[in-house]
């Protein structure tokens, strides 16, 4: 694909901008449409659109399958131990607004976390999901 | 942090599977923490049990929203006995699995092939100790998703087709049950199952309802494997690792027939499922069919993964006919048999689990004098076996008995006999086993099958021992069945 100059060009200007869409529709989430899905899908259209115009393997260079791999665990965990925390602090499993003094805080403290986890959850799956179907297994 | 045990019930599992996932280097220490996942799961469901075992209801509330707006869990002594269940599977069948695995799942797929069980596991519990409909339906997508995950690692290819079909189907099935919950919600603007149940009586009268009705039990129907909707199973059961093998079969269609007395028994309640739509009646003969056809198929088979599959069939049939009696009695002999069936199908997949590390395979040929050589083994396959069949001073016995009487208090003298009769279907595909690994000669005499080793055969001897145990002390069962069957008729979860 290397002769294809404007598509380069223009996929170097959008992948960026691609990138701070998907955290605004991350961090936005609670107010606007938007959440850990949304964004977690987009994140990763940028790097397909990557992998597309400059090959699998400089995209697997940026983002190693293995990287993903975790990547996808640790989203969860950061969802899980969300989940963990209200119980130390007097809570039920998931009850966020006891994480800070003030309920409302708590509870958009707690959204915003479990949002990100299904964020790097759902943007690690989606990649590896493309790469294994894009060329080689994930080890 | 006893007031938490509810959520600790899914969460374990749930929390263990991604760190498992992580350890795609170390199938060992993977193998470890599962292990100790299932054993710290297994402890909350017996302290959950001896709380509720009065019948006392526990109730949770997650995120501390209160129900019916937030999601409940609750636990009574009903779904207390499906969590041990499927806590004591786990919890056995993870040691049967260290060697197991090894040898049938690639190395580098090992820590994989735990983070899915543990996610079907934990996906299973989800499914009991929830009351939330639709929680009910996510956490079937849960199980079921790492269900296909786990059959599909099977080493024979035809896994890989078993596995596809069982998707579509069970996809079929939850979609069903989704579309039956949406008619729920729409009449009733809530999904909370105790609240479903006081506020469905007021628009029970409507075609919606009994839609909503049709399309549940026919989805919960073809999760659970009843006859004609079990085509998935046997292909699935066949073609599924040993291990994924004696956990799905002990404990899957265990959780779907637990939804089905839920939504029958509490969510529409006794009026509206046997009097208003008559559901004994296509019931009945479904269960007869369902036990009949399968148990004569069984008979026929030469893979014995394949014939004792056919066998679970029939076993759901039996367990669906107690249901069809419309009486507690009835409803008593099927809990009981959730049990009994569970704790008899593992000992017998475990012993096929022992045949096929030594065998290479469990077709009726490779048996040949597998009595001689792997005595243990054998033995083990032929008491389950006789737990299977229902012989006095067995687990097996203790649930035919109580349906035979369920069946005599409800007047059908022709379905007693009918289940005298199909005792004698199981004493037939049973004995073909024993009959070729004791009395046929081997066809090339192997002299370095030996018994199998002891990680796998001690669970299986445990678990074999127990279809005895829960044979003789029978009461202890029956008692708490009563309860849990009281639970159940008894209202809201």
């Amino acid at each position: 694909m290397s002769h294809y100059i404007v598509l380069r060009v223009v996929s170097k200007l959008m992948i960026p901008v691609i990138l701070i869409f998907a955290l605004y529709v991350q961090f936005h989430g609670e107010y606007s449409p938007g959440g850990g899905f949304q964004a977690g899908i987009v994140f990763t259209a940028a790097f397909v659109v990557y992998a597309l115009l400059f090959g699998l393997d400089a995209a697997q260079r940026a983002v190693p399958p293995v990287v993903a791999h975790v990547l996808a665990a640790v989203g969860v965990l950061i969802f899980i131990a969300f989940g963990y925390a209200p119980l130390f602090l007097g809570g039920n499993f998931l009850e966020y607004k006891v994480l800070l003094p003030n309920d409302q805080a708590g509870e958009t403290l707690g959204i915003i976390g479990i949002e990100l986890g299904v964020g790097i959850t759902v943007a690690a799956v989606a990649l590896t999901l493309f790469y294994s179907f894009a060329g080689r297994d994930v080890r | 942090m006893l007031e938490h045990l509810p959520a600790l019930q899914v969460a374990i599992a749930l929390t263990v599977a991604p760190v498992v996932m992580m350890l795609g280097r170390a199938p060992r220490l993977s193998w470890a923490l599962t292990t100790l996942a299932c054993w710290a799961t297994l402890a909350v469901a017996l302290l959950l049990f001896v709380r509720v075992a009065d019948g006392t209801v526990i109730s949770y509330e997650m995120g501390g929203w209160e129900p019916p707006w937030g999601i409940e869990y609750s636990i009574d002594a009903a779904n207390a006995w499906v969590l041990v269940i499927i806590g004591l599977i786990s919890a056995i069948v993870m040691p049967f699995a260290r060697k197991s695995v090894e040898q049938e799942i690639r190395t580098s797929r090992i820590a994989l092939f735990y983070s899915a069980f543990l996610l079907a596991n934990a996906g299973l519990i989800g499914i009991t100790i929830t009351s939330d409909a639709f929680n009910i339906f996510v956490f079937f997508e849960i199980s079921a998703l790492a269900s296909y995950a786990l059959i599909a690692m099977g080493n024979d290819r035809r896994a890989i087709l078993s596995s596809y079909q069982y998707l579509i189907m069970g996809t079929v099935g939850t979609t069903f049950l989704l579309i039956g919950i949406g008619f729920l919600y729409i009449m009733t603007g809530t999904l909370n199952l105790g609240d479903l149940a006081s506020r469905l009586p007021e628009v029970s009268d409507t075609r919606t309802i009994r839609a909503a009705f049709g399309f549940i039990a026919v989805g919960i129907s073809l999760k659970l494997a009843l006859f004609p909707l079990h085509l998935w199973l046997p292909n699935a059961y066949t073609y599924a690792p040993s291990m994924v093998t004696v956990f799905l079969s002990a404990t899957a269609t265990k959780v779907a027939i637990y939804v089905l007395l839920r939504f029958v028994y509490t969510v529409f309640g006794f009026e509206f499922s046997f009097v208003d739509l008559a559901m004994a009646w296509l019931l009945m003969p479904l269960a007869v069919l369902g036990i009949l056809v399968p148990s004569l198929v069984a008979v026929f088979q030469t893979n014995v993964k394949r014939l004792l599959a056919y066998s679970s069939v029939a076993q759901v049939g039996y367990m669906i006919l107690g249901i069809s009696f419309a009486s507690a009695l009835g409803l008593m002999a099927s809990i009981l048999h959730l049990f009994n069936h569970a704790i008899t199908k593992a000992a017998l997949f475990m012993a096929l689990g022992c045949l096929v590390y030594r065998l290479g395979g469990v077709s009726l040929s490779q048996l040949a004098g597998a009595g001689q050589r792997m005595p243990w083994t054998m033995g083990a396959f032929v008491v389950a076996g006789l737990s299977l069949i229902g012989v006095p001073l067995t687990a097996g016995f203790v649930t035919k008995w109580h349906l035979l009487l369920a069946a005599l208090e409800a007047g059908f003298w022709p379905i007693a006999a009918f289940l005298l009769g199909t005792s004698l279907l199981a004493a037939l595909y049973v004995w073909k086993v024993v009959e070729v690994a004791y009395f046929r000669e081997p066809e090339q005499p192997d002299a370095s099958i030996r018994e199998a080793p002891l990680g796998l055969l001690l669970p299986t001897l445990l678990l074999t021992a127990s279809t005895i145990v829960f044979g003789v002390f029978g009461s202890f069962t029956v008692a708490y069945a009563r309860t849990a069957a009281a639970a159940l008729i008894g209202g809201a979860p």
